[in-house]
């Protein structure tokens, strides 16, 4: 988040602080990093280690989570999986973020012909099940953690690019835009650096939230056993196990999926926060 | 109105058209063929028979022309045969006239995602009215943490878990399947029973999700409405509350409501697949995973054009629904 220079930054940033409930939505999130990026030195076992001397073990000392069907342990292989459903998260995103701006400020600033055709193909993609897609997609072209990353990101653009167009459709026509535009801006300048800058808060939002999907998304993936692969370890793969052993390792069902829970529930929480501190309606109303 | 309708059908036949190219170009351009799936179960295949059967399939033209003669095919709806050992056309394992209406699969996955979207329906309306009514009550603290959990909820775990409470560990729910082994020697009522026990579990998770986000949109809109001017002057003529929030309010706080259902029809049918796949559900989604899984063109074609004709008339059909709630459009 940085350090806030501006004083409406800053007092955005003093709002997202007082919401209790985004504060616990960046703590979660910020924890997770913390284990992503800790995983080799907090993990207590290899997650990859076979043990047949301890095969599906409850929950107990040596293992706190309990073991799968392979005697590895659930606690080691749920910090690694923490891996996964981070970097899928941000990249996923990532892309269709960029594709989102591309497209909508396109559309959005030079209208026209361009436009017709951008919002044509947003109908279209939105019509379509992507889920289905997303399955017909990855079967295909196989289940590297990096094509999930990029057909999420391709599926998932056009709620930014929806976003990035209306604000363009309304920045484009203010005064600093023409005076940039006297001053002999060109397109591109006038794009990047007076209309893109000012439309990010929403983009940001969407984003936030957004990786709250593409983790769902790739959960659901790895549980359906198209997503990440065993042996490497994914918070989805092991709840797989969790339904094969349904009616005698209850363990193996309930930690993952808490894990889920918890991770999007940050996210959401996170990015409902930064909505809120961002709309200036709801400054007002405040003050009252 | 009639006008309107006819305009919009028309208007969706380019997009459906749209929507196959795109499916149609990204299916067929990912590397891997059915005849590689074919020549895993038979190494002993030879290139010469392999490219025997790419011929009879249309699989070495190339794709615009493999798109022209599919859509050529669709216009008289036919999808093609399934890649499948069966060789079945595709329309009719989807939709077998040979069995009853319930066991056929598009049937199985409409109504699931039919009966769910009611009764999110049912369920969330109220809840956001209420929740909107009574802000920072007890009662709208309760829902909006529910709400924030059920957004953050993977459904699949959600099943996991309810499948354990109440399939194993108390006995009371099947957990899999549509009908029990013993379906046929029961009593008529006893068959009856047996379907909607297996319905339960299934319809409520996937209901659970939707009500999440329809209820806390429901709220918010109902919380901008009362907002206004006129429910003010609504309350100033002395209007009972109940007058104003159901009368006034609420038909102005649906508008916005209306076209989120309208939105969330693809979500609910692709993830018809994670439902079906958890409860092994015969149904449309189990059969684009299966057929996805054997790279079944003509199958995953027809289930996605299927899927997008449904998405397609769920929106026409919300926005339908908006023009009878909003006199402003209906009568422009």
């Amino acid at each position: 988040m940085g350090i806030p220079r501006n004083p409406l930054r800053k007092l955005m940033f003093r709002r997202l602080m007082k919401n209790k409930l985004s504060v616990a939505g960046g703590i979660i999130v910020a924890a997770l990093f913390l284990v992503a990026v800790l995983a080799p030195v907090i993990s207590p076992y290899n997650p990859n280690d076979i043990d047949r001397f301890h095969i599906l073990e409850k929950p107990g000392i040596h293992h706190p989570l309990g073991t799968d069907d392979l005697g590895r342990d659930i606690l080691s292989r749920m910090i690694w999986g923490a891996r996964i459903s981070l970097s899928v998260g941000f990249v996923a995103v990532g892309i269709a973020t960029l594709i989102g701006i591309l497209f909508g400020a396109i559309a959005g600033y030079y209208g026209g012909w361009p436009d017709m055709i951008i919002t044509r193909f947003i109908d279209i993609m939105l019509s379509i099940p992507t889920f289905f897609l997303i399955l017909a997609v990855i079967a295909f072209i196989g289940s590297g953690i990096f094509n999930i990353m990029a057909v999420i990101g391709f599926t998932s653009w056009m709620g930014v690019a929806r976003l990035v167009r209306a604000e363009f459709l309304t920045l484009k026509e203010r005064d600093y835009v023409l005076a940039a535009r006297a001053l002999g801006a060109s397109d591109m300048q006038i794009i990047f650096r007076h209309i893109m800058i000012n439309s990010m808060a929403p983009v940001l939002v969407s984003a936030v939230l957004g990786i709250a999907g593409a983790v769902l998304v790739e959960s659901a993936l790895s549980f359906l056993g198209i997503g990440v692969q065993p042996p490497t370890p994914s918070w989805g793969n092991i709840l797989t196990l969790g339904k094969d052993n349904i009616e005698i390792a209850w363990w193996l069902s309930v930690f993952p999926g808490l894990a889920i829970l918890i991770t999007v529930l940050g996210y959401n929480l996170l990015g409902e926060g930064i909505r809120d501190a961002i709309d200036p309606r709801l400054w007002e109303s405040e003050r009252k | 109105m009639l006008k309107y309708l006819l305009k919009r059908l028309f208007q969706m036949v380019p997009t459906l058209i749209g929507i196959t190219l795109i499916s149609f170009f990204i299916i067929h351009l990912a590397p891997g063929k059915p005849t590689d799936v074919l020549a895993d179960f038979n190494p002993k295949i030879t290139p010469e028979a392999r490219e025997r059967l790419e011929k009879y399939y249309g699989l070495d033209k190339p794709v615009i022309v493999q798109y022209g003669m599919w859509l050529r095919r669709i216009v008289k709806l036919d999808f093609g045969e399934s890649f499948s050992s069966d060789r079945r056309p595709v329309m009719q394992k989807l939709w077998d006239r040979k069995q009853p209406l319930i066991d056929r699969r598009l049937f199985i996955t409409f109504m699931l995602n039919v009966l769910s979207m009611v009764i999110i329906l049912l369920i969330s309306i109220p809840i956001g009215i209420t929740s909107a009514t009574h802000r920072n009550s007890l009662y709208d603290r309760i829902t909006t943490t529910t709400v924030f959990i059920g957004f953050a909820m993977p459904s699949f775990w959600f099943a996991l878990l309810l499948m354990m409470l109440f399939g194993i560990h108390l006995g009371w729910l099947p957990i899999s399947g549509l009908k029990s082994m013993n379906y046929a020697v029961l009593s008529p009522a006893g068959q009856v029973w047996d379907r909607v026990s297996h319905l339960i579990l299934p319809v409520f998770i996937a209901s659970f999700g939707g009500l999440a986000g329809d209820s806390r949109y429901m709220r918010s809109s109902m919380l901008e409405v009362i907002r206004q001017d006129y429910i003010t002057v609504a309350r100033a003529k002395g209007l009972t509350e109940k007058v104003v929030i159901y009368r006034h309010a609420l038909r102005n706080a649906l508008l916005p409501l209306i076209t989120l259902v309208g939105l969330s029809i693809p979500g609910l049918i692709g993830g018809s697949v994670i439902m079906e796949s958890v409860f092994g559900i015969p149904g449309m989604g189990q059969l684009l995973f299966m057929s996805v899984m054997t790279r079944d063109y003509p199958m995953i074609m027809c289930v996605l054009t299927i899927g997008a004709v449904l998405t397609l008339v769920g929106n026409l059909l919300a926005d339908l629904g908006y023009m009878l709630a909003d006199p402003r459009i209906r009568n422009q």
